[in-house]
């Protein structure tokens, strides 16, 4: 399979729009053929990385890399960084706002999640310039 | 169990996918806390919840759920049911409330898996 590049600009005002991307990469991942866990770990890594980008980015691009023996999400903002990566990884940890955990979000399980289901998470932050999460995921088998 | 003898158990009325009530389904989760249905949903095929944004409808589609039950009463707008329709997601809303809701579908035989 030839490597496949797709490309998302996610809009940090709307909560409701976020998770189209996602919807669309799983999409893509049907189509081609992967087997129902793999697209869902993949599904889980960019939502929830969706979600962060809304919720804390105020927004960003997320680019996806699509081969048969890796998915690649790389997202990126310019909102506010992480101080403590260490400390953000943590599951309970959350600096998200009343109204995002009114909508279901914000308990700290979002970075988790991403841990949890990629087979490779990369966070490279700096504070007052923004974030870059790169999440690798492998197809069982 | 099918998803119509979930309406007919919670006494449910059907906001959309009215023709998809023949689907079998296995398993049941109920939450309000997205990010928690993310993490720990593995094959669960039926969500409860009391919440009512679009991040309901997306949540259960990334993890192939197939209806999405909506307890105390709520019904939510018309956007999220249509975006519930373009899934072939079943949504249903029930007046029971979330503990009876989850208890007498578990009793029935829809079961959790963890």
């Amino acid at each position: 399979m030839e490597k496949l590049k797709l490309h998302y600009d996610v809009d940090g005002e709307d909560f409701t729009s976020a998770g189209e991307a996602s919807t669309d990469v799983k999409r893509v991942l049907r189509r081609l053929g992967f087997d129902s866990d793999t697209m869902r770990r993949v599904a889980i890594c960019m939502y929830e990385g969706e979600i962060n980008l809304v919720i804390h980015g105020g927004g960003g691009v997320a680019d996806v890399e699509v081969d048969e023996n890796e998915i690649v999400i790389v997202l990126v903002d310019h909102g506010p960084g992480i101080p403590d990566v260490e400390q953000a990884m943590q599951e309970g940890w959350s600096t998200a706002s009343q109204t995002v955990r009114e909508l279901g979000f914000g308990a700290g399980m979002g970075l988790p999640n991403m841990k949890r289901y990629s087979d490779e998470i990369a966070i490279e932050s700096t504070v007052g310039e923004g974030t870059t999460v790169t999440m690798k995921i492998r197809p069982a088998g | 169990m099918l998803i119509r003898e979930i309406k007919d158990i919670l006494e449910a009325k059907v906001l959309c996918g009215e023709d998809l009530l023949d689907t079998e389904v296995k398993s049941a989760c109920g939450s309000d806390l997205m990010s928690d249905v993310l993490a720990f949903v593995k094959e669960q095929s039926v969500l409860l919840t009391g919440l009512m944004n679009p991040q309901v409808v997306r949540t259960a589609d990334m993890m192939d759920m197939r209806c999405i039950v909506f307890v105390r009463g709520k019904e939510p707008e018309q956007s999220v049911v249509e975006l519930a329709r373009q899934r072939d997601i079943v949504m249903m809303t029930t007046a029971q409330r979330m503990f009876v809701a989850c208890g007498k579908l578990y009793s029935a035989g829809l079961v959790g898996n963890s």
